[in-house]
């Protein structure tokens, strides 16, 4: 048995699997130390369920925490840089093109030092150890704790930022490191920004991790616990004390794949209605659909593997508004006061949640107090809510034709009809927790992502046999059973304006997580 | 006409620069931040206009060559832009007086800007395409007998060449191996010219232009629409001036087919409601656009797929399907339209059947 739990900004939810079965769900508010909430909910939970804590074999957690944190700018440290690749790429130096008010918390300094490589792998210069030296003794000097490390072309090969690493683990000790070869794609300034970012998230990842523990133990699981990434895929404890920016976006990434579990759908658009806003993502071959573009995050561009997520202004508690003829619903919401500020909770105010109630969808809260609504608005306020499904459906297809839609999140109810485009509408129980599910249900993963040289056939079959086995071999460290990894995406594309055949390569490889069940 | 290149307007210029991209030209984000780094250092940059060249005057291009996907790595110095211009201005014996950029459209719009505020130079309100273009010949420099070469080529080590070639082809081709040598991102100088021969070469008020259309995008204190400031601040130019949004829509199919540096393509995009089509075909830039089979523009006269609500450009590698989108169109600079002209950058040159014919008598309904 295993259990998924959903740390969320409000609430807490955690839900107990059995193989192909959700033996239970529950709901508790999220505390300000976060280990009380986890707490409280699996304690529910197991207590509900009637079960010994010693039957759960992992618990795994999706949390937003690292996310808000940042956007927030809460806990943060400062961060000293090392970016290998000098001559190339001093034009435009770490922390350029940060928000002044990050960058007044972050930035600790930097050193742009001699080393990094070309696209076909040649070295742009030998790393300059003397340089490196210094650089540290300086971040030393400063008083800093936390050194993110950037190389040009580092994912294509991390010996550089490794041997530095290698270098400050002797030097200096008490300093952490961040890698961007680990973190991020091709993008040197992205990926460098997620090296920062995560460094100046570490102590917090520390103080997480140990919450994480202390919840677990006080309930007396003495299993392994499992953090989920931003593309819904498991790391390790360790693993995220050190990587804690690999968890952002996992929130609608497990949404995503939860409704996939719940319905055992490969491909379809999914919709997650809250109390103010919709999260809108697309299930493909069984994972969300990964974004394309930069995603910038608190300000900052990075290239983070995140689901492509449509968000729109419409939940449970949105505010339904008569303007002459017309009739809206959202952006604007009561957000979680919905339980005391709707209609059929006693408040005032007419709500999205109210019109499901007084078109008869659902009945829930006091439906008496929506019976005297005139039809005509209740009639236009669902289809208001339905235009902006209906929209949101047709924005995030990526090819003409229908397709099945799966319906989760709190807010649910409000949409009673299928969308246009939609072949299907499913809604399936647990639909709530969806999230939570998420989480229990993750996988592990390994990706590579490099440059190739391919003059014909013969070595890019070479290429792409090579790039998979590096990928099972990433997921295999994950923590991944061997023979459970399939190849679940592989793209080779030919760099423009490039004679030679240089071909970038990204492959990803996904299985089940090697535990005893 | 701006009469400087600061902090505050830098990023007008790179959202204007885009739309004049006609999808194509290259994300100018990175050039941007090097020319903050460079104006923050530097001071702001002044803009001289065409008219106001000399005689001897001597305008030297800075450029960048190589790919994308390598780029985004290697970023760029402009020290090393600084190698390529010099190397040329040792060989030619003449120092630069003004830079200028040699495509307005897309990232080459940025590189000069940063490299003037590195020289303490003016930089010319002017370019030599108007908006962007794939391949080295297609400049109003060539079209007006500027030769191409010698052209410089310079890394981040410290290393340059030049070349010295019968023709602008030539020494594209012999560039890019070595380019690729260099680490595939380069930085470049080329078609160096006397301010006489600017004058008469240049396609004057593009970066002003630039400037003007990405401001009218970006201005929140206007309560129009993006799109309506758009068309308004194309309008009031000089020759972009015959400007009309021809479709708004939902792209409903796209084909796109990377090869040999290429993105060739189609992209149709429907009426939200009613039956109205239009269909685009590009390669690397839009090259034209046509509304249920009236053709409304073609190369050289610029297409711009925009998001509907915000107005900004859509690169081609980021069209989707379901995107909404307007396509607008715009009357291409007179020295681009020539006879002359046509045969470097018309509709023959990209392989297309239609004849050129100039947008105004396109889009007469809608103007």
């Amino acid at each position: 048995m295993r259990i998924g739990v959903d740390v969320g900004g409000t609430n807490t939810d955690a839900v107990l699997l059995a193989g192909k079965d959700v033996l239970g769900a529950v709901k508790r508010p999220t505390s300000g130390d976060v280990s009380t909430g986890i707490s409280d909910a699996i304690g529910a939970l197991i207590s509900e369920c009637n079960i010994r804590p010693d039957e759960i074999t992992a618990v795994m957690i999706g949390t937003t925490h690292f996310t808000n944190a940042f956007i927030q700018r809460r806990e943060l440290v400062p961060v000293y840089v090392i970016r290998i690749g000098f001559p190339a790429a001093r034009g435009i130096p770490p922390f350029a093109s940060w928000p002044e008010d990050l960058k007044a918390t972050i930035c600790g300094g930097s050193a742009m030092v001699p080393g990094g490589f070309e696209f076909d792998g040649r070295e742009i210069s030998a790393l300059d150890e003397a340089a490196i030296s210094e650089a540290i003794s300086e971040a030393r000097k400063k008083g800093i704790k936390q050194i993110a490390v950037s190389c040009i072309f580092s994912q294509l090969n991390p010996d550089h930022e490794d041997r530095a690493a290698a270098m400050i683990g002797k030097k200096a000790p008490e300093i952490e490191v961040s890698l961007s070869s680990e973190l991020g794609r091709v993008g040197l300034l992205e990926r460098e920004n997620a090296a920062i970012m995560n460094a100046s998230l570490r102590p917090l990842a520390a103080k997480i991790t140990a919450a994480f523990k202390h919840a677990l133990q006080d309930q007396g699981i003495t299993a392994p616990f499992y953090i989920s990434q931003n593309d819904g895929t498991l790391m390790s404890a360790d693993y995220m004390q050190r990587y804690p920016v690999m968890t952002f976006a996992a929130g609608p990434t497990n949404s995503i794949r939860g409704a996939a579990w719940l319905t055992g759908a490969e491909d379809a658009i999914v919709v997650d209605i809250g109390g103010t806003t919709s999260d809108v993502g697309v299930l493909k071959d069984g994972f969300p659909r990964q974004s394309t573009v930069h995603v910038d995050v608190g300000g900052v561009r990075t290239n983070f593997r995140m689901p492509d997520i449509l968000s729109i202004g419409l939940g449970g508690g949105s505010l339904v508004c008569e303007d002459g003829d017309k009739v809206t619903v959202g952006p604007d919401s009561v957000g979680y006061r919905l339980l005391s500020e709707g209609l059929i909770f006693g408040g005032d105010t007419l709500t999205a949640s109210d019109i499901a109630v007084a078109g008869g969808q659902i009945s829930f809260g006091e439906p008496d107090r929506v019976a005297g609504l005139s039809p005509e608005l209740v009639s236009k306020a669902c289809k208001s809510i339905r235009e902006s499904i209906d929209d949101a459906v047709d924005r995030m297809k990526t090819m003409p034709g229908d397709i099945p839609m799966i319906l989760v999140g709190g807010g649910s109810v409000i949409v009673s009809e299928t969308p246009q485009g939609v072949s299907e509408m499913l809604h399936p129980e647990h639909a709530g927790v969806a999230n939570a599910i998420g989480a229990a249900i993750g996988q592990v993963s390994g990706e590579v992502d490099r440059i190739y040289n391919i003059a014909g056939p013969k070595e890019r079959t070479a290429a792409l046999a090579d790039a998979e086995a590096q990928a099972k071999a990433h997921a295999i460290s994950a923590g991944a059973q061997s023979d459970s990894i399939k190849i679940v995406n592989i793209e080779a594309v030919p760099l423009q304006y490039l004679p030679g055949g240089a071909t970038r390569v990204v492959c990803r490889a996904v299985g089940d997580l090697a535990m005893a069940e | 006409m701006v009469s400087a290149i600061t902090l505050d307007n830098i990023e007008h210029l790179a959202i204007g620069s885009s739309f004049l991209g006609t999808g194509g030209g290259g994300d100018p984000y990175l050039g941007s931040l090097l020319c903050r780094e460079a104006i923050a250092e530097y001071g702001p940059v002044p803009v001289i206009s065409v008219d106001e060249l000399k005689d001897e005057d001597n305008i030297f291009i800075a450029a960048a060559m190589g790919a994308p996907t390598v780029m985004i790595e290697k970023l760029f110095s402009i020290e090393d832009q600084h190698r390529a211009v010099a190397t040329l201005e040792r060989f030619l014996g003449r120092e630069a007086s003004a830079i200028i950029s040699a495509e307005i459209g897309g990232c080459n719009s940025m590189m000069p800007v940063a490299y003037s505020a590195m020289r303490g130079l003016p930089i010319v309100d002017g370019d030599g395409m108007g908006r962007a273009f794939p391949a080295l010949q297609m400049t109003s420099f060539n079209i007006e007998g500027v030769a191409c070469a010698p052209l410089t080529i310079a890394d981040e080590h410290g290393n340059s060449v030049l070349y010295q070639t019968t023709t602008g082809l030539k020494a594209e081709e012999l560039a890019r191996p070595v380019a690729a040598a260099m680490g595939a991102s380069v930085c470049m100088s080329c078609y160096p010219m006397t301010g006489a021969e600017a004058r008469r070469a240049t396609i004057p008020k593009t970066l002003s232009g630039a400037i003007a259309i990405g401001e009218a995008i970006a201005d929140s204190s206007d309560p129009r629409r993006p799109l309506a400031r758009l068309v308004a601040a194309l309008r009031g130019h000089e020759y972009y001036n015959d400007a009309a949004v021809v479709f708004e829509g939902k792209i409903t199919a796209l084909e796109r087919d990377t090869s040999n540096g290429w993105v060739l393509g189609n992209c149709s995009i429907s009426a939200m409601a009613g039956t109205e089509t239009a269909e685009l075909k590009f390669q690397n830039e839009n090259l034209l656009v046509t509304v249920d089979g009236r053709l409304r523009c073609v190369v050289p006269d610029l297409v711009t797929i925009v998001d509907v609500e915000t107005a900004h450009a859509i690169p081609t590698e980021r069209l989707a399907y379901g995107q909404r989108v307007a396509v607008v169109v715009c009357s291409a600079p007179p020295l681009l339209t020539t006879a002359r002209a046509l045969d470097v950058v018309g509709p023959k040159s990209f392989g297309l059947d239609e004849q050129y014919i100039p947008v105004n008598e396109l889009i007469k309904d809608l103007i």
